[in-house]
């Protein structure tokens, strides 16, 4: 369980606050999206979780343990960071690239051990990528790449997940592959999943819980059907949306302006 | 065996091969036999000395210079690698801090004005003094991030050039020769003291950059990604800037300024090995050994007189360059 208490964030030389004390909890072996406009704040407090910005008030509590102002090195043995995906400057192979999740646990004078490489592939096996090792990073399909980010943070052994839309860059199947992806993990390795995402309806399909964000306050946040309303949406996005569907599975649509 | 630990086992000999065939190439030609000769009886005393004068040659002239053309290979090629790392580009060389500037108004003080003071000594001391000032620029409210160092690099080079200029316009034109001889760069004067600093300086900032040189991955990843999977980056960029300006400024005191190996080097190897600065690092330092000890031999052979290996470097680097970008732009740089 992690706990984000009264966090609030505003930029060095500007007093206006982007997080206005965001509160909430995070379980172990659920996936919590975190959902919102641009501009709510969504990056900032997925930054200030990370522990790459620092807040000003609040704290980030994990099994009891303040955990905001851990050095790095220590941060990542608890919590790992998946950014989107992204060219690396250099061609590394595949194998790689997921090694250097295993960065926290190796002495700053060594190199990977035998343990860090079987780490490694164990967790390329675990999202379905095994078979790429040997390939450069640069030359795998962006759902590919987006995989392998997600085996490096398995390969750090963390408790905590943290994912930065990682379906930002994906068509439609390399969506709901990465996503199946992560939610099974996390039911797996009962690990704490915390994710941005843009899309209301992927957020109600592979989420447990849901945090709406709006202008650095959390709107609404519980279950996803309880959460994801048009009542909501219209509030943070200010678009007028609809639903259809039945049997509890609902799709949001935006009412489109009329033609003229 | 594997194509790739065929590949290493190679570029690691290099250096050994190419400097052993140095030792007999020259003006006053050795014979093989001759070298096994001289370097036997110096191990064991009681074999019988050859001549005193292919004894002074082999010993004294050619393997001083072999080595400190080896160390200051290792130095560029070493260095190179560590900053296109830091600053995650390819393009980078061991001069961009302003290194080679700094270095080259060093000798022209000391040549131009203060003869007392040694060369070495005055080229190490400016060098410094412009990765500082660099590094010092570069940092605002105490972070020092990747393209401001890169600017203030820039800066720092035009400043101290523009002062070379002014030493070389005031100064005597005699001693105009001399600096513009030592910028060239070249293994001209190499003797054993100056192995012995190349070899402490040298191995005293490249050590930790070896030894770390797997986080250099990590690195590469670019701060943010660094720090999230548990990197002290500002630290350890400190190291490896620090120890790689040492490494280089030592070099550039050695031999004035060779350009193009830190950055040929680590691109010739890069393209044939991987990107893997595990294995990278130590095959770029021993590539660069074996391409400097090529290019000096070739510097001292070419003509009757000792041409600056610098210019052999330079005429070589950027046909070699155009070529690379031309033909294998994309594997070798990985778009």
């Amino acid at each position: 369980m992690m706990e984000i208490k009264g966090l609030e964030f505003h930029h060095p030389h500007s007093h206006d606050p982007v997080l206005k004390g965001i509160s909430f909890g995070v379980n172990s072996g659920e996936v919590t999206a975190i959902l919102g406009p641009n501009g709510s704040g969504k990056t900032t407090l997925f930054n200030c979780i990370a522990g790459l910005w620092r807040h000003q008030k609040g704290e980030i509590v994990f099994q009891d343990n303040n955990i905001s102002h851990l050095p790095h090195e220590k941060r990542a043995k608890i919590l790992a960071v998946v950014p989107q995906e992204h060219d690396p400057p250099f061609p590394y192979s595949v194998l790689d690239a997921v090694l250097m999740g295993r960065v926290s646990h190796v002495g700053i004078f060594a190199t990977p051990s035998k343990d860090d490489y079987l780490k490694a592939e164990e967790a390329m096996e675990a999202v379905g990528i095994a078979h790429l090792k040997e390939r450069a990073y640069t030359r795998i399909s962006g759902g590919e790449r987006q995989l392998a980010l997600i085996a490096r943070g398995l390969a750090q052994q963390p408790r905590v997940m943290l994912l930065d839309e990682p379906t930002a860059h994906l068509d439609f199947r390399n969506q709901i592959h990465v996503l199946s992806t992560i939610r099974e993990l996390t039911r797996k390795e009962n690990l704490t999943t915390l994710v941005t995402l843009h899309d209301p309806n992927l957020s109600a399909m592979f989420s447990n819980r849901v945090i709406l964000l709006g202008q650095g306050q959390i709107v609404d946040e519980g279950d996803p059907g309880a959460v994801i309303t048009p009542e909501n949406l219209c509030q943070v996005y200010d678009l007028e949306v609809e639903w259809i569907g039945d049997n509890g599975r609902r799709f949001i649509y935006p009412r489109l302006p009329a033609c003229h | 065996m594997s194509k790739k630990a065929l590949k290493t086992i190679t570029i690691m000999a290099s250096p050994f091969l190419i400097g052993w065939v140095a030792l007999f190439i020259g003006t006053y030609s050795v014979s093989p036999l001759m070298v096994l000769k001289v370097i036997g009886s110096e191990i064991w005393p009681f074999l019988k000395s050859p001549d005193i004068e292919e004894k002074a040659i082999i010993l004294d002239i050619r393997l001083p210079r072999i080595i400190l053309a080896g160390l200051v290979g290792v130095a560029l090629s070493g260095s190179g690698v560590t900053l296109q790392g830091i600053f995650r580009n390819p393009l980078v060389d061991p001069f961009i801090l302003g290194i080679s500037a700094g270095a080259a108004l060093g000798c022209s003080l000391s040549v131009g004005f203060f003869p007392q003071l040694p060369i070495q000594m005055m080229a190490f001391l400016f060098a410094i003094i412009a990765v500082i000032l660099a590094y010092s620029i570069a940092k605002t409210q105490g972070e020092v991030s990747r393209l401001p160092l890169v600017l203030s690099g820039v800066i720092i080079s035009a400043f101290f050039t523009a002062m070379v200029s002014i030493v070389k316009f005031l100064v005597d034109p005699h001693k105009l020769q001399n600096i513009v001889y030592w910028l060239m760069g070249s293994f001209s004067l190499s003797d054993w003291r100056l192995v012995k600093i190349a070899g402490i300086g040298i191995t005293t900032g490249l050590l930790p950059v070896f030894l770390m040189r797997w986080r250099l991955n990590v690195l590469s990843m670019g701060e943010d990604e660094a720090s999230a999977l548990g990197v002290n980056t500002k630290r350890e960029r400190i190291i490896f800037i620090a120890g790689s300006s040492l490494a280089v400024s030592i070099a550039v005191s050695v031999s004035g300024i060779i350009g193009w190996v830190g950055l040929m080097v680590p691109h010739l190897v890069r393209m044939m090995t991987g990107p893997d600065h595990k294995s990278l690092i130590p095959l770029s330092m021993a590539g660069g050994a074996a391409f400097m000890i090529f290019a000096d031999t070739v510097a001292r052979n070419l003509t009757d007189f000792d041409i600056p290996v610098g210019i052999i470097t330079a005429v070589t680097g950027a046909p070699f360059f155009i070529y690379l970008m031309k033909k294998g732009g994309e594997e070798s740089w990985g778009r």
